[in-house]
């Protein structure tokens, strides 16, 4: 059997050309950058061409560009670096943020930080006059999305760039999912740091990007040598940076064809669910939406179980069900657009990307059915809508 | 993360359906946590001839509804009454620490189904007769 993998906001593959652009590493000549002799000379300089691959992909200046271990750690550098400058404050979020920023701001709760986390619309939507009125006197931060990564809203990010550089407000934005699939330029979008991720884009996992704009100050979270010019310690992750240049460089070329491609399959994938099975529905916007990014819920249904039984059927896909998150409570996003829990455990997330196949899109919907058919005909709360004995 | 045995019985879940006219039925947790499972009982004699179950619920929720009717079906009242969460879930092979709360589940749904069936038929509760309680293990 053919696996088909619709999981790739989770992680997508190395891609080939990125492997290929990973060799010299690969090889066993010893790379550490810091070096004086000529093997460091070497590393420095893939090391350099990788920063600055990124930068142009950002429309940043290379000195503005930070390798980090992930998104994870970009996300955590961004807060709690801004924080430990101010040492008090008010920090403004949204409710859908991914829990990297999410868990980071709570942290900081306990250390005496306010932190305001904004609603959002049935869409997913952050309103920018929400956040123009939640800066006060005593803001330091602003930290909202580029785009989500359960349900793929894209955020204002550029009117809330404004708004922020308005107010003297630094801005933050978790790119990790919007990064290769939409137009970024930190400069113009008044972008003050971005996180990124490497595995999101083909590149490896443990690497990642934070860019800092020129003359902000951050804390260090990593103390050590003189790496990433002293501001974030340790022996480059080189096999990791060659990649993610490679990754990004060819996410930014690719960017209007891939996107084409993957809005009509995933356009496709998104009719062909809500055609064919009853009571489902879509969540987040249906045009403002990342183009790989597809994410239903299917009532009366529960998405674990729906992920085996597509797992048995050969297809790789993520759910904010309860039962997925290992936690009792399903997706915080998906309960932040207001969905009761009873629809939000039966959610369903397909993410595709360019190397997806129309075929597989297809194969998909029809494996999907038959499936929904099984887990209803089982389920106590379907045999209630349809009007069969009931108790609940 | 789930034993042979748990995909078994997801996959091919045993007894699943409804019973017009049940000697008892319970139905037990609630949407809101992800979870629903309900289970009819067809009781002769102080035995019971048949049981069926309808689940909403991960794959543990209905691989233990399955499990749970299997172990029962054939049995006495009494014997039923001894089948414990821990029994199913050892029967499964093991479940995750996290799944465990489905197993009560499945524990719970027959003890009320059973109880339906005393309260209808006027029979007093036996001696020490709990129901294990769900929502509270889920908080």
């Amino acid at each position: 059997m053919d696996r088909i993998y619709l999981d790739n906001a989770a992680t997508c593959g190395l891609l080939p050309e990125v492997v290929e652009a990973m060799q010299p590493v690969l090889a066993g000549k010893p790379v550490n950058a810091s070096s004086v002799h000529a093997f460091g000379r070497d590393a420095k300089k893939l090391l350099d061409e990788a920063r600055e691959k990124v930068a142009k992909a950002l429309g940043a200046k290379k000195e503005e560009i930070f390798f980090t271990s992930g998104g994870s750690e970009a996300d955590n550098w961004a807060i709690k670096g801004t924080a430990g400058i101010k040492g008090r404050g008010h920090i403004i979020t949204s409710a859908i943020e991914h829990h990297a920023v999410l868990h980071t701001c709570q942290a900081l709760e306990k250390q005496g930080f306010q932190v305001t986390y904004l609603p959002v619309d049935e869409y997913g939507l952050v309103d920018p006059k929400a956040v123009e009125d939640a800066i006060r006197e005593d803001t330091i931060l602003v930290s909202i999305m580029a785009a989500n990564n359960e349900i793929g809203t894209i955020e204002p990010i550029e009117e809330i760039g404004a708004i922020c550089k308005a107010h003297k407000v630094p801005f933050h934005t978790d790119a990790v999912q919007a990064v290769g699939h939409m137009e970024i330029r930190v400069h113009e979008m008044n972008i003050d740091m971005l996180s990124l991720s490497g595995h999101k884009l083909g590149a490896p996992q443990g690497v990642g990007v934070l860019y800092v704009r020129t003359g902000l100050r951050l804390q260090n979270l990593i103390d050590g040598g003189a790496q990433e010019r002293s501001r974030r310690a340790g022996t480059e992750n080189m096999l990791g940076i060659v990649g993610l240049g490679r990754a990004i460089e060819l996410a930014t070329e690719n960017m209007e064809k891939n996107n084409a491609y993957e809005t009509a399959l995933r356009d496709k994938l998104i009719h062909g669910i809500l055609d064919t099975i009853p009571d489902s529905r879509l969540n987040g916007h249906p045009t403002r939406r990342l183009p790989g990014n597809v994410n239903v819920c299917i009532r009366y249904i529960e998405g674990e179980s729906l992920l085996l039984l597509l797992d048995m059927n050969g297809i790789a896909a993520s759910s904010g069900s309860a039962c997925t998150s290992g936690s009792l409570d399903p997706s915080h996003v998906l309960l932040a657009i207001g969905l009761p829990h009873e629809i939000a455990h039966g959610s369903l997330r397909l993410t595709l990307n360019h190397l997806n196949t129309e075929e597989e899109i297809d194969r998909t919907i029809q494996a999907l059915k038959p499936i929904v058919e099984r887990l209803r005909a089982m389920s106590p709360l379907f045999n209630q809508q349809k009007g069969g004995s009931q108790l609940v | 993360m789930y034993s042979e045995k748990v995909m078994d019985h997801f996959m091919n879940p045993r007894n699943v359906g409804e019973i017009e006219n049940p000697s008892g039925t319970g139905i037990v947790g609630n949407p809101k946590c992800g979870d629903i499972m309900q289970m009819f009982l067809q009781i002769e004699d102080n035995v019971i001839t048949d049981v069926k179950f309808k689940t909403f619920g991960c794959g543990a929720a209905i691989a233990t509804s399955s499990m749970a009717t299997e172990m029962v079906k054939g049995k006495t009242i009494e014997e039923a009454l001894k089948l414990t969460n821990k029994a199913v879930a050892e029967a499964l092979d093991g479940l995750p620490p996290v799944k465990m709360h489905c197993s009560l589940l499945a524990e719970q749904a027959l003890k009320e189904a059973l109880e339906d069936y005393f309260t209808k038929n006027n029979i007093p509760l036996p001696e020490g007769f709990t129901k294990p309680n769900v929502e509270e293990d889920e908080d």
